[in-house]
């Protein structure tokens, strides 16, 4: 217990301490919101129809930033040796690692969405569902994201590899979290949708550590 | 079997004479099983003619998952068991899996079309299919994304087993969510619902891609082993010239002293 | 194939020095010994018991420092050790007390608390061997760990090493730089390397 929480602490603290990440997360995601009125135009009535959507999508590409740091630092640096020798499993270890990412990525993207929403017209019910849906959801996005980090260790251009196996990994967190934020507008159907999204992330909560885990095994042969 | 096979050289000389055996098979099936589809079987009472695109479509999308189903298997006895040819056979299966999904993809559009008017909808199978052409794609990018070969293989072996959890959402999609794609009608527990005018073209399409795959595995399988071979010999060319003079030198003064 | 044909015993107190060039897999051993790589042949005893059979238990003897340093530039000497101690399973009340003796065994007590992206590198490989005395374990699989030190910071790791032995520790080093280890046998790994017909079909 003492190990997760260090190594859960440790990360935190090192993501925290070089604060970088969370900025350049936080930018892109503002960034790429921006840039949506852009391209469809200002008007609010296609802007509301399309928000959740697009709030979501950036959401999953400023993730997807921060993925390949997740193991990388450690594998380079022979920490992940050391972390598949230690007293604590491996499968944990990699479940502290993505708790870390997740409070320093995922909760600050959840954080921050509802000022999002207002760029895109989103009405009260649904800016409300919206940072729900991504609180549910951004687990998931940390937990899916490291089973492809850990996949794709050491790899010749990690980053462009890391995004083509996450992606169509996004899909169904994006479906349900978009699509609990499209329907609150209409009424209660988001719950539905919102209580799926949990279990997605239940469900890589059960999956992920184990599967990481393996790819991480197999990084390190 | 699994264990007998697991020498390249004797997997080698078995696949040299089953590989012919099975392409003239395979020509011979696919030519039968077109002319069949395209010419002698019936038109379909509602879509006339179109209907025979699915002599091509359906066949194309059981082949694409069951190869995903045989590189998630090779993948787990290459991971758990280490046999040697099975990382070979994922990686083989691979590319020809995706073209099965691509084939499966452009004529089930092709069909579309005429059908439901338009050459896409995101519909649950529709979209898990594609889901699955991207899986394909990211297997092939990361096992070749890797300067070490092996090391791509294991993190390909690893990718297989997670993207199986897809497997079962495609079949059952159409299912599930109530979509525009027609519902199961042959691998059905009350057993095929199709006429069997239409039921035997489909099934003889089946068997000639699944001796087209055999083939191309094979070939492409071959085909690996060699470069592995070569490169081998490569780096011990390298290695050999002073061993190899020494092993000589120490065989002819045994020889002479005896 | 890197190597093939290799048998040996560590008693307690017994220390193996891995030599021989580059490529002749001395790394890979020691990575076959701390598990982390399974060989394609041959099989590891722990005692009587082979260690598939319990490979937690094994690892939990053992201390791997390897060729790099496994520290985060952004932490101190102290934090880093603090943690690995953690990760070790030392009970919070014991770590301090092991990670003060271990700044000190490697002189590191001036730098304990800067942040490792100061120190020199001899510092960091210090930092590094320092694991050993925080998070003691009894065999101790060593690659390269005298690179980066000076004379003096090498007899000191040796006078470590030889405090280990004598308390029944067991020792694994590879190295191709010369390193003092007292009676300890010696493997060349290079006149393992297999012979060019059996790497091809293997």
């Amino acid at each position: 217990m003492a190990a997760f929480f260090g190594l859960f602490r440790r990360d935190l603290s090192l993501a925290l301490r070089q604060g970088g990440d969370t900025g350049l997360v936080l930018g892109f995601f503002v960034l790429a919101v921006v840039l949506f009125p852009f391209g469809v135009g200002p008007e609010t009535d296609i802007l509301r129809r399309i928000g959740a959507g697009v709030v979501w999508v950036a959401a999953l590409l400023a993730a997807l930033l921060s993925l390949d740091r997740l193991f990388e630092a450690d594998y380079q640096g022979g920490e992940l040796d050391l972390l598949a020798l230690s007293d604590l499993p491996l499968e944990l270890a990699v479940l502290a690692k993505c708790a870390a990412h997740w409070v320093a990525t995922g909760l600050p993207l959840a954080l921050i969405s509802p000022l999002l929403a207002l760029l895109v017209d989103l009405g009260p019910a649904a800016i409300a569902t919206l940072f729900a849906s991504l609180l549910v959801g951004t687990p998931a996005l940390s937990l899916i994201g490291s089973v492809a980090a850990a996949l794709s260790l050491g790899a010749r251009r990690q980053s462009v590899v890391l995004s083509l196996l996450v992606l169509p990994l996004y899909i169904p967190p994006l479906i349900f979290g978009a699509g609990a934020v499209e329907v609150s507008e209409t009424g209660d159907g988001a719950r539905a949708y919102l209580l799926v999204l949990g279990a997605i992330s239940l469900a890589a909560l059960a999956f992920c550590p184990w599967a990481s885990a393996a790819a991480l095994r197999q990084a390190l042969e | 079997m699994i264990n007998w096979l697991a020498n390249p050289a004797r997997f080698m000389r078995l696949s040299a004479t089953t590989l012919r055996w099975c392409s003239w098979a395979a020509v011979v099936v696919i030519t039968v099983g077109l002319f069949w589809s395209l010419v002698v079987a019936p038109p379909d009472y509602q879509q006339g003619d179109t209907v025979r695109i699915m002599y091509v479509h359906v066949p194309a999308a059981w082949m694409a998952l069951s190869i995903y189903l045989f590189m998630a298997v090779a993948s787990a006895v290459a991971l758990v068991w280490r046999h040697p040819l099975a990382e070979v056979a994922a990686r083989a299966a691979a590319p020809v899996g995706a073209t099965f999904t691509f084939v499966c993809l452009a004529t089930g559009s092709l069909w579309g079309r005429p059908m439901w008017g338009a050459w896409w909808v995101w519909d649950a199978r529709l979209t898990s299919v594609l889901v699955l052409f991207f899986l394909y794609l990211g297997y092939v990018a990361l096992v070749n994304a890797f300067d070490d070969p092996s090391r791509g293989g294991r993190a390909g072996a690893v990718l297989a087993l997670v993207g199986v959890v897809n497997l079962p959402i495609i079949k059952f999609s159409v299912d599930w969510w109530n979509t525009l794609h027609q519902p199961a009608s042959v691998m059905r527990v009350d057993g095929p619902s199709i006429a069997i005018s239409m039921l035997a073209p489909l099934l003889i399409m089946a068997v000639g891609f699944t001796l087209l795959f055999a083939v191309l595995l094979m070939l492409r399988m071959r085909t690996a082993l060699n470069e592995r071979k070569a490169m081998a010999l490569r780096l011990n060319a390298g290695v050999a010239a002073p061993r190899q003079a020494e092993h000589e030198g120490a065989v002819s003064a045994h020889t002479a002293i005896s | 194939m890197v190597f093939a044909g290799l048998s040996f015993r560590l008693p307690a107190g017994g220390a193996l020095l891995l030599t021989g060039s580059n490529g002749s897999g001395k790394t890979s051993l020691l990575r076959i010994l701390a598990t982390l790589i399974m060989p394609t042949g041959g099989r590891l005893f722990w005692g009587l018991a082979p260690v598939e059979g319990d490979a937690a238990a094994y690892r939990a003897q053992l201390d791997l420092v390897g060729h790099q340093d496994g520290i985060k530039p952004g932490l101190t000497p102290r934090e880093t050790l603090m943690f690995w101690a953690a990760l070790r399973g030392i009970e919070p009340r014991r770590s301090p007390g092991l990670v003060e003796a271990a700044l000190t065994a490697f002189a590191l007590d001036l730098v304990a608390d800067w942040p490792c992206h100061w120190l020199s590198a001899g510092q960091r490989r210090r930092t590094a061997l320092a694991r050993l005395v925080a998070a003691p374990a009894s065999v101790w699989l060593l690659d390269e760990p005298a690179s980066a030190l000076d004379d003096e910071n090498q007899s000191r790791l040796e006078r470590i090493i030889a405090e280990h032995r004598a308390a029944g520790g067991r020792v694994v080093v590879a190295s191709h730089t010369p390193i003092e280890l007292g009676f300890a046998t010696s493997v060349a790994l290079d006149a393992f390397a297999p012979l060019p017909d059996d790497a091809a079909t293997g």
